[in-house]
């Protein structure tokens, strides 16, 4: 398992476009994801639950992986995260 | 008549017209209620049909979905069509199915149950997040649920309604708009809703009347009612007695015969019998007008409401989809011109993520937003100016409250041209550069504003309501809201003095400039520029078209002559029934 600390960048939080893009990366890879904001977990391959986290610029969330490629799964994400989502 | 005779009385319910046309019909009354259900134990044998049901259900939703989306693209374009996207992709979330089928395995409940629980789950959490975009999307979820449900239970969808209707309903979301218009929607009546809702941006670009902030017809109106809904006036009549009924087929005749009059005027210029040009353009809003902006005879763009590109969106247009709408409507207008308005966002504009304010129109709007965000303010003027190669777009700012904002905002112009002749881009470097008046500072000081810029416009709905201290939207006070307030004369008499001695022109773009009993007083004053909604762009032509200029200057004199605005109103009502005895007065 592998878990890391990100910062929201991007202007407008997880909205839909970056919830859909953020899903997408994450589904690419075998191991689970998940994503904690104030004691609330969700799972990061699903779209429903990103948008439901309403996270916004300058949250930080916890993200862990679990799996056999988890640590590509991690950096892949968190890329996305430092990225701002190229907004 | 047969209303009449069930003893049903008539009313009539004022609220905005959104989209003008008049219809008459049975009225259906859309409510969105969840579609009731069971919460329902099933057998261990029925779990298998119950997710085969499920899985039927979802193919269904997703379908009809897609066919929405495509119909809402093909209708609306792309930019809008967006809206439906959030519920498309949750349809397909493999976690979220996975969830329910579990569930449904191991619960033994019924399909319907799960489904509402689940998606529901989320809705709650959207809806307790601090912000109006999670508020919307929870209302997307929702619809999304009932629909999954209605598929479940194989009800018949709303959409397929028998014959023309009157759609009266509280509120329309954008998806309830494009599904029911793919029936034969006679017009639009909802309780909520500004001219800039989602309902009545899609019934004008669907031609449909539409009239909305009625604040109760949904109460007052039960499905299968006889109803009149007049666009033009903002009306709805509700068990039309037969006399109004008549009164209304003469009115929607006295229109369209008049609609056809005006239709010859299209390609003649706007001047008056004695010679005098007047540039008469045309407010818009979407690209899908643009179309009917030069059916109308229009003369360029006097406004381009750039902060449409937001509507139903949850951030900003990047500067590649800002420059190819802007570009659309300077290629499409050429060799007119087009003044594009810098994001008017604030007040009672709609924006995503914007500060809750106790005074929004004293507060965060126009160019002050610009100035405090100012990575989306350049973004906005490197697109305007990229797709000024043609040399027919102007940039204007709104909310300009003192002379160094005017200062500001140029230097920010300067910095976009300067980056982007670096990158070797090309625009025009001549770009002439205006500013809205509205706020009474910058009226008073138009002369200093004006040795600045290329043009004044002046925004009257809001220099109105800010001269008389006056919010229009507060039932209260808003009859206290009026253009002919002989201090509003006076201070668009300062602006255009000042605009003119500085040797600029000077050009109104608010309701006012639209008001055919204004435009005589308008032009006598100097005005050099007019520029309406499209639908009244004919009538206006043919008013300025009937008058001579000395005239104008004339009913201009007298009616600042006066002290009140009755006065001054019975005045400029008298002139104009005498000059245009068959143009109708209540059209608008």
């Amino acid at each position: 398992m592998v878990e890391r600390e990100v910062t929201i960048k991007n202007k407008f939080g997880l909205h839909t476009r970056p919830a859909s893009l953020l899903v997408k990366v994450a589904s690419r890879f075998k191991a689970d994801f998940y994503i904690c904001k104030d004691g609330m977990e969700i799972n990061g391959k699903s779209i429903i639950g990103v948008m439901t986290l309403a996270a916004e610029q300058g949250v930080t969330l916890l993200l862990r992986f679990d799996g056999e490629d988890e640590s590509d799964a991690c950096n892949a994400v968190a890329d996305l995260f430092e990225r701002g989502f190229d907004e | 008549m047969k209303d009449e005779q069930k003893g049903k009385r008539e009313k009539i319910l004022k609220g905005i017209p959104a989209s003008p046309g008049i219809a008459m019909g049975g009225a259906y009354l859309f409510t969105k209620e969840m579609p009731r259900f069971e919460e329902r134990a099933i057998g261990s044998d029925d779990v298998r049909l119950e997710i085969d049901r499920l899985t039927r259900a979802m193919e269904k939703s997703a379908k009809e979905l897609s066919k929405i989306l495509l119909f809402a693209q093909q209708k609306v374009g792309d930019s809008k069509a967006k809206i439906f996207e959030a519920q498309v992709m949750v349809l397909e979330d493999p976690v979220l199915i996975d969830a329910i089928r579990k569930r449904i395995t191991k619960e033994r409940k019924n399909a319907e149950f799960i489904v509402a629980d689940e998606i529901g789950k989320y809705a709650h959490l959207m809806l307790a997040a601090h912000s109006e975009y999670m508020h919307e999307r929870a209302h997307d979820m929702e619809d999304l649920r009932n629909r999954i449900v209605r598929n479940l239970q194989q009800e018949k969808l709303i959409s397929k309604l028998d014959g023309s209707v009157i759609v009266v309903a509280h509120t329309l979301t954008p998806a309830d708009t494009m599904i029911l218009s793919r029936n034969h929607i006679l017009g639009y009546a909802t309780d909520l809703g500004g001219i800039t809702s989602h309902a009545a941006l899609f019934s004008r670009s669907l031609k449909i009347p539409a009239v909305v902030g009625l604040g109760d017809v949904s109460r007052e109106v039960q499905t299968g009612d006889h109803i009149i809904i007049d666009g033009y006036g903002g009306t709805i009549v509700v068990h039309p007695t037969v006399e109004r009924i008549k009164e209304y087929e003469e009115k929607r005749e006295h229109m369209a015969e008049f609609e056809s009059q005006l239709v010859h005027l299209k390609d003649l210029p706007a001047e008056t019998l004695d010679g005098h040009p007047v540039e008469l353009s045309a407010n818009i809003e979407l690209t899908e007008e643009l179309e009917y902006v030069v059916l109308q005879g229009s003369q360029g763009v006097g406004l381009y409401r750039t902060e449409s590109l937001l509507i139903g969106r949850d951030d900003f247009p990047s500067e590649e989809e800002q420059y190819i709408e802007y570009k659309r409507i300077a290629d499409r207008i050429f060799p007119h011109r087009v003044i594009m308005r810098t994001f008017d966002i604030g007040g009672d504009k709609i924006v995503p993520d914007m500060a809750d304010e106790a005074n929004p129109f004293l507060g965060w709007r126009g160019v002050r937003v610009c100035f405090d965000r100012p990575e989306l303010f350049m973004n906005q003027l490197r697109s305007i100016l990229r797709a000024s190669t043609r040399k027919n777009i102007s940039i204007m700012f709104p909310m300009v409250t003192t002379v160094g904002e005017v200062h500001r905002a140029k230097t920010f112009v300067q910095k976009a041209k300067a980056e982007l002749q670096a990158k070797k881009i090309k625009f025009d470097d001549h770009l002439p550069i205006g500013v809205m008046i509205e706020v009474p500072a910058a009226a008073l000081t138009a002369a200093q504003i004006a040795a600045e810029v290329d043009f004044l416009s002046i925004g009257s709905n809001d220099l109105t309501q800010y001269l008389l201290a006056v919010d229009r939207g507060n039932s209260l006070v808003s009859s206290l809201y009026h253009e002919f307030e002989p201090s509003v004369l006076m201070t668009i008499k300062h602006v255009i003095n000042a605009g003119h001695k500085q040797g600029i022109w000077v050009g109104i773009c608010g309701e006012m400039a639209g008001n055919p009993l204004a435009t005589a007083l308008l032009l006598g004053l100097g005005m050099d520029e007019l520029s309406v909604v499209p639908a009244i762009l004919p009538e206006i032509k043919k008013i300025i078209r009937s008058l001579k200029f000395s005239d104008m200057q004339e009913v201009a004199r007298t009616a600042l002559s006066y002290g009140s605005r009755s006065e001054i109103e019975t005045y400029l009502a008298t002139f104009f029934k005498k000059e245009f005895p068959d143009i109708p007065l209540d059209s608008l």
